[in-house]
């Protein structure tokens, strides 16, 4: 009875998540527009190459709208005074974590598909396995989507402050993870720095995908991601444990 | 089957304990009230019953299964409106209501039919498809509470339900609880409200500093205290205190237009004032004696504990 009791809880958190986080502000603006933004910014009307950096680009684009919902959910619900009351529903708090991860991912899955799509009409990006493809979009997702979650669990009610916060951990993170600088170029404490970015490897993976080439293997990039997903949940479970009490 | 049993709860915030080894029994189809001054710790208990605050220590058990074990199970018995407690303002009170069943897993059909159940009695129909946010804090309250017992919970639990609201809004969450009580659900209850604690309630918990200090039946609760009782009289004209210095009167308080006298012999009381008061022409327009009060027994065992 345990497992469907606990599926379906996930479900109907995930659900309302959509319904009521998609349309939020600062999940349009630093989920949609600003990579948007970064793109026109760094690659149009520069000699930058654009199919050589659309895997690039596109891992940015899942990675800044997947983890931009997880990080509002917790705060928003405990500024609102809904937290409480969501706990007390047939859920736990792994349920409610979970239900933040799915909502992220989904979107996230969902614009950078869009983007996918649309690019197909402007620039011939060619896909050279589209199992690695699918696997990058899934494993890149969640993820990000798992960063999303760990983002919020610092915070108690206040949204403003997460999202600063966890804008000040995600734009950081783009310039050290080989989407603007190729990992082959890069040498020396910006190789170690790349290292350390779970986004290093959503790159590579997205490389592997769609030019064939890679820095790692994309065995390691996807156990890589798999691995930082599972850490981040139980890291953001741990943290959102501790700080349950925290402006209920 | 006792719906809640809790054993030894203890939970610290910090240097601060909150709850302090409470234990308390919750028999089936009872309304039990849970009262106590502020910040002694009954949102904290309350929160430890439905499962969202793990006790430091101690058990707690809904219809016998044990909360901290089986979340799910447990809280699929109960419905709960939590102190501060507000449905998605975002959401109209609609979606709120169908997100509620979602939750507790109703099927569809059921439902829709019970959300229309709900709007034709709470008097909202035509404010069913409008956010919540714009909703006033009454009508807040009873798309909460309906949230709380779509799924005709066996246990209801409520924090406060009543504070803020006006007679009307009051008077339907008081009436929802003992509709829902009649059909076999438990409640617990936890208020200020003395006077409705004393009405609706089989049980009252007294809590002072997270610990219990009383748990009895409210008629024998008042008997512990052998109060005073009073007589509140009032007259059409004004009359000043010297009526009342009389034999077996220990105090007179003006109250209004009325006065309110305190005795330990209400007989004696009542005799002299009829006596005086057609000896001296002043009818008496209004006359009620009223027997220990709950109120008076609360602030004694708060006081003293
Ligand atoms: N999240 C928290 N962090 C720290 N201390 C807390 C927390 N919640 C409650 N407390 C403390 O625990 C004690 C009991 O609080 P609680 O809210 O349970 O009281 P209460 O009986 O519900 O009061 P009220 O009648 O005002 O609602 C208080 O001293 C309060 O300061
Ligand atoms: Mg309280």
């Amino acid at each position: 009875m345990e497992i469907p009791l606990a599926l379906r809880g996930i479900i109907v958190i995930t659900r309302k998540n959509m319904r009521l986080y998609y349309t939020k502000p600062p999940v349009l603006m630093f989920g949609l527009l600003f990579p948007l933004f970064m793109f026109f910014a760094f690659f149009v009307g520069r000699k930058l190459d654009l199919v050589t950096f659309f895997p690039a680009f596109l891992a940015m684009m899942l990675f800044f709208t997947a983890s931009s919902v997880g990080p509002l959910i917790t705060p928003w619900e405990k500024r609102e005074k809904t937290y409480e009351r969501l706990l007390s529903y047939p859920v736990t708090q792994d349920s409610i974590i979970l239900g933040d991860v799915v909502a992220g991912a989904v979107f996230g899955i969902g614009i950078s598909l869009l983007v996918w799509i649309a690019s197909l009409f402007f620039i011939p990006v060619a896909i050279t396995s589209i199992g690695l493809f699918a696997l990058a979009f899934i494993l890149g997702t969640l993820s990000c989507a798992a960063l999303g979650a760990l983002l919020a669990s610092p915070a108690s009610d206040s949204p403003p402050n997460v999202i600063i916060f966890s804008n000040l951990i995600r734009f950081p993170l783009i310039f050290i993870s080989g989407i603007f600088v190729p990992l082959t170029q890069m040498q020396g404490p910006g190789l170690a720095l790349a290292f350390c970015s779970p986004l290093t490897y959503l790159v590579d993976l997205f490389n592997a995908a769609m030019s064939g080439t890679s820095v790692f293997s994309p065995a390691v990039d996807c156990c890589m991601l798999a691995g930082i997903s599972v850490v981040f949940i139980l890291a953001a479970r741990l943290i959102q444990t501790r700080n349950l009490v925290k402006g209920l | 089957m006792n719906a809640i049993e809790a054993s030894h709860l203890i939970k610290r915030f910090g240097s601060v304990t909150a709850v302090n080894d409470v234990s308390l029994t919750v028999c089936e189809g009872e309304i039990f009230g849970f009262l106590g001054p502020n910040g002694t710790g009954k949102t904290t208990t309350m929160r430890q019953l439905t499962g969202v605050l793990t006790p430091d220590s101690g058990a707690v058990r809904i219809n016998g299964i044990d909360i901290h074990r089986h979340p799910l199970e447990a809280k699929m018995q109960m419905g709960v409106i939590p102190e501060n407690s507000t449905v998605y303002g975002d959401l109209s009170a609609e979606q709120n209501l169908s997100l509620s069943g979602q939750m507790y897993g109703m099927p569809r059909a059921d439902r829709d039919k019970r959300i229309d159940e709900f709007f034709s009695r709470m008097g909202l129909s035509e404010k069913r498809k409008l956010p919540v946010r714009g909703f006033s804090k009454g009508m807040k309250q009873r798309v909460s509470i309906a949230c709380a017992i779509i799924h005709r919970p066996p246990l209801l639990l409520l924090d406060e339900p009543t504070s803020g609201l006006d007679v009307q809004s009051r008077r339907l969450v008081i009436d929802t609880i003992r509709d829902m009580n009649e059909q076999g659900s438990t409640i617990f209850l936890t208020t200020h409200n003395i006077e409705e604690a004393n009405t609706l309630c089989q049980t009252v918990c007294i809590l002072n500093k997270g610990k219990i200090v009383a748990q009895d039946s409210p008629e024998r609760l008042k008997k512990m205290f052998n109060t005073t009782q009073s007589v509140e009289v009032s007259f059409d004209r004004p009359v000043t205190r010297d009526l009342f210095a009389a034999e077996g009167i220990l105090r007179a308080e003006s109250c209004g237009d009325k006065w309110k006298i305190f005795t330990d012999n209400p007989d004696q009381v009542l005799k002299y004032l009829v006596g005086r008061a057609e000896r001296e022409s002043i009818t008496i327009t209004s006359l009620t004696t009223s027997g220990p009060s709950l109120e008076e027994a609360f602030v004694r065992i708060t006081e003293c504990a």
